[in-house]
């Protein structure tokens, strides 16, 4: 049973404990910025981790984007019915999607399909002491194992939540128009009156662009950070899918404070 | 360097995000019908605006012509100021006639010009004259029920 003392020490370990590490953190964000050069210039490397993050992630993303839609399809009509206006299902589904739902949930999937594996790579490299190998070798790790990932996962991320938003609308067009028979006209045409490009969908584009940058900044960050053991991994990588989620939902929230202040 | 498997990969998926976006800019967004480039500005003043919002439509017979861009309440006058983005394709006489309408039963609001003969056009920053307040539907029931009462009455 630890005494008071004791519990006021691990308090006050942890608390410094963590503003340290989002010290390193940042440090760690200059630092993939600054040997950003030869990600770009030996392309190759971050076309591979594109692949890798977000090439693979397209069947989770395009399945739940489809699913997501059905559901807001069946769930919109539902509702709208009630008050006689189901043509303005379109509206619902489209907004819902673009604004929030798309950027979200596809930053969410991503984080836990392809933030977990580029933790889980970047950890084991630690762990079989491949990056302090590299170190030796003068091939600096930072420059070709982590901005590679990073800039793949800050790529991928926008493209993954436009596909989402995309599907949502084509699955919720498929209840709507298809299965339950609202007017295919008025669902496009209601839809295209207002939602604004600008508005809404630029918006929605510069929302997981910012999140695209956290989780792969946090998932970069866990790996390389990791205590190098088989626990450690797994704990980094549990911290990876927890702090994005927690990340993405929080920086939602201040970009949509900030983007639709109820103005419309 | 050489061609591998994996640059169509990436390929392939970097074209599905940008048909994407451009699905979401085209179908389902606005981009691609009428988009306001050049527009001018017109004001107008009304005595109730009922529920008329910033970024609402302005349109003339039926055609959407103009986007609200802002409301300010007039402390002197005590009406409200709309002023509106018209697209500078659209020229409209001077004597236009500015009313609030709403879409439907429980639609959006927006503004309406009905077009007068008048030969000289509105300039950009002008204000329109002659307005016409929003409807609100709690006067009108009143009204109408008082009407009502005033039948009962005049059939005694």
């Amino acid at each position: 049973m630890p005494g008071p003392l004791e519990l006021v020490r691990s308090l006050g370990h942890g608390v410094v404990d963590k503003i340290w590490r989002l010290g390193f953190a940042t440090r760690f964000f200059f630092a993939i910025l600054a040997h950003s050069g030869t990600a770009f210039r030996r392309l190759p490397l971050t076309l591979r981790e594109i692949y890798f993050s977000g090439v693979l992630s397209l069947l989770i993303i395009l399945v739940s984007g489809l699913f997501v839609g059905l559901v807001l399809g069946l769930q919109g009509y539902e509702t709208l019915a009630r008050y006689g206006s189901t043509e303005a299902l379109g509206i619902l589904v489209a907004l819902s999607l673009v604004r929030e739902l798309g950027p979200v949930v596809a930053g969410l999937l991503f984080a836990s399909r392809a933030g977990s594996s580029i933790t889980a790579e970047i950890g084991l490299m630690k762990t079989t002491e491949q990056l302090k190998a590299m170190d030796m070798m003068a091939v600096n790790p930072i420059a070709r194992v982590v901005a590679p990932r990073f800039w793949g996962g800050v790529i991928s991320m926008p493209l993954l939540a436009a596909m989402f938003s995309a599907m949502g609308v084509f699955g919720g067009w498929l209840i709507g128009v298809v299965f339950i028979g609202v007017d295919d006209g008025a669902f496009w045409s209601q839809m295209q009156s207002s939602v604004d490009f600008r508005y809404d969908i630029l918006n929605g584009i510069i929302k997981s662009v910012v999140f695209g940058f956290a989780v792969s900044l946090i998932a970069v960050f866990e790996g390389y950070d990791s205590v190098p053991t088989a626990e450690g991994v797994s704990r980094a990588i549990t911290r990876t899918v927890v702090t994005s989620a927690m990340t993405i939902l929080a920086l939602d929230f201040i970009l949509t404070s900030f983007m639709f202040r109820g103005n419309s | 360097m050489n061609r591998t498997v994996l640059d169509l990969w990436v390929g392939f998926f970097v074209a599905l995000g940008l048909a994407a976006v451009l699905f979401l800019a085209l179908k389902v967004g606005n981009l691609s019908a009428a988009h306001l480039s050049e527009t001018y500005v017109l004001q107008a003043k009304f005595d109730n605006i009922g529920g008329l919002k910033v970024r609402g439509p302005v349109k003339s017979a039926g055609v959407l012509v103009g986007r609200i861009s802002d409301i300010r309440f007039d402390p002197e006058s005590y009406q409200a100021v709309v002023t509106m983005n018209v697209d500078g394709r659209y020229k409209f006489p001077r004597d236009t006639f500015a009313s609030i309408y709403t879409a439907g039963l429980l639609g959006e609001q927006y503004i309406g010009f009905d077009v007068g003969g008048d030969e000289k056009m509105l300039q950009p920053g002008d204000t329109v004259k002659m307005t016409q307040s929003a409807v609100v539907l709690e006067k009108l029931i009143s009204q109408f029920l008082f009407n009502k009462a005033a039948e009962g009455q005049d059939s005694k």
